[in-house]
């Protein structure tokens, strides 16, 4: 049945080289742990992308529940946690994965650059992965304000003001950020959600698909 | 791109050089070690190691659940500013005297645009052929030193940090909502007196003031704490008149109070 299907979408759109480049190769011996122990050092990329996919999916239930607005968004927060069935594991996988997907790149990170994993022929791959990390940290940074309790309000206070220090620029940065050169309120809200649920994911999605065609057709470093 | 100048990989890779190009890919047998097919070898065995992973993560969710203080409040001067933990070395950074104040600008520009500008290009920076760490001693001694001193900087954030008050922030330490009738007039005098402290629905604002939902003092008394103050509230806080003191004692007892009164009646009501 399954390949009956396969076989009437493939004569029509050719699907197998796609399957080819996705699926079909061959994994070197000096990245597999079950060849080297040591080898485990290749499984933080792939284990930022498996948290990447939980928060993904976790954020996607949240905003079920959520609301980006000051009356109601630390209420509905509230709400999640203490009166939805499993809400509160929902927002603890995203909560935890936030921490966890910065601790899994950071790792991955320090394993590329001492193994000199982005010398030529890597090099852009790395620039778009250096770009990732700042995305998941401007995800982390926005992420934090959205459930509008004191914590959030006044860390995005500070984080604000540091964005405002910017020689010449810092107050229209400051401005696009929080829609107000002064306040932190309604507006920063509904900002930050933006920020956090449209635009960098879309960025976020847009590096990891570049990051891993890279990958494929570099293939994974030499063993050193 | 332009194929085949030269360019050497190893393993998996899928750009084709010269020799290679036209003909037909070489057979998994030809790469040099034991490999192994990603589908479906490799992908079965990274996909128990993503269970496991899995379980562990469910663990930490399950006997840590996510914090959450008191709803945002503007208005409380007297909260200590903290952002997550993977930003506290940026924060902890802000603290010293060449990065704040006046050279606030090195703190958040300087420093780390050089930190994350040299990461963002290391590749360029570093351009060797070399990849062993000890072969580039520069490379590797400068991301040691950066490494180090996040650390060091989120360790010293952390223990100067008194999370034992900080946990009093927490949202399950918040006073139990009272219904505050905004329209009574001793509204207004609470709003003008007590509310900075207090909270605008008697909640309190830690570490500022306490909430006022479950105190027991008749209202000569609380007229009485509003002059002269008690336990670390100073005397003199209160000032207007003896009618609007007499409104805020009203006020502040009926809404402390009114669980008492009208429970009784609606559950009267409820079982009829």
């Amino acid at each position: 049945m399954i390949s009956k299907i396969y076989d009437w979408i493939d004569e029509r759109l050719d699907i197998t080289p796609m399957w080819r480049d996705i699926a079909d190769h061959e994994v070197p011996e000096h990245v597999n742990p079950a060849h080297h122990f040591s080898a485990f050092v290749y499984c933080f990329g792939g284990l930022t992308f498996f948290v990447v996919v939980i928060q993904v999916l976790s954020g996607m239930f949240l905003t079920m529940y959520y609301v980006p607005d000051i009356e109601n968004a630390f209420q509905s927060v509230k709400y999640l946690q203490s009166q939805v069935a499993h809400g509160q594991l929902v927002r603890g996988m995203h909560h935890w994965g936030a921490s966890v997907v910065i601790v899994m790149i950071f790792l991955h990170t320090l394993r590329v650059f001492f193994q000199g994993a982005y010398k030529k022929p890597r090099e852009l791959n790395w620039v778009v992965g250096v770009l990732l990390f700042f995305c998941i940290l401007g995800l982390g940074f926005t992420g934090y304000l959205l459930p509008w309790d004191n914590k959030a309000f006044f860390a995005t206070q500070v984080g604000l003001e540091i964005a405002e220090s910017i020689p010449f620029i810092g107050t229209e940065i400051k401005t696009l950020l929080a829609g107000d050169p002064e306040i932190v309120g309604a507006q920063t809200l509904t900002r930050f959600f933006a920020i956090h649920v449209f635009f960098l994911p879309a960025a976020l999605f847009v590096l990891m698909a570049i990051h891993f065609i890279m990958i494929r057709r570099q293939g994974i470093s030499g063993p050193l | 791109m332009r194929r085949g100048k030269g360019l050497k990989f190893v393993g998996d890779s899928r750009v084709i050089d010269k020799e290679t190009r036209d003909k037909i890919p070489k057979d998994y047998s030809e790469y040099p070690g034991r490999t192994e097919a990603f589908w479906p070898n490799f992908l079965l065995k990274e996909w128990l190691v993503g269970s496991v992973f899995l379980i562990g993560f469910l663990c930490l969710v399950a006997a840590a659940p996510s914090p959450l203080e008191q709803q945002a409040d503007p208005n409380n001067a007297a909260y200590i500013p903290l952002p997550d933990w993977y930003f506290l070395f940026l924060y902890e950074l802000l603290k010293y005297n060449y990065a704040s104040n006046d050279y606030i600008v090195i703190g958040t520009m300087v420093i780390p645009g050089l930190a994350f500008g040299a990461l963002l290009l290391a590749p360029f920076l570093d351009k060797g052929p070399e990849r062993r760490l000890t072969r580039r001693p520069i490379a590797s001694s400068l991301m040691l030193l950066a490494v180090a001193s996040v650390i060091w900087l989120t360790y010293e954030s952390v223990a100067s940090t008194d999370w034992e008050a900080r946990a009093e922030y927490s949202v399950t330490n918040e006073a139990p909502q009272l219904e505050v009738d905004t329209s009574d007039p001793g509204y207004e005098v609470y709003q003008a007196n007590c509310l900075s402290c207090h909270g605008d629905a008697l909640q309190g604002n830690a570490p500022v003031g306490p909430p006022l939902v479950e105190i027991t003092y008749e209202p000569e008394a609380i007229k009485e704490i509003a002059i002269n103050g008690i336990g670390e509230m100073p005397a003199g806080l209160f000032q207007g008149t003896d009618e609007e003191l007499d409104l805020l004692a009203e006020f502040i007892y009926s809404t402390v109070n009114q669980g008492e009164g009208g429970a009784s009646e609606t559950g009267d009501d409820t079982e009829e």
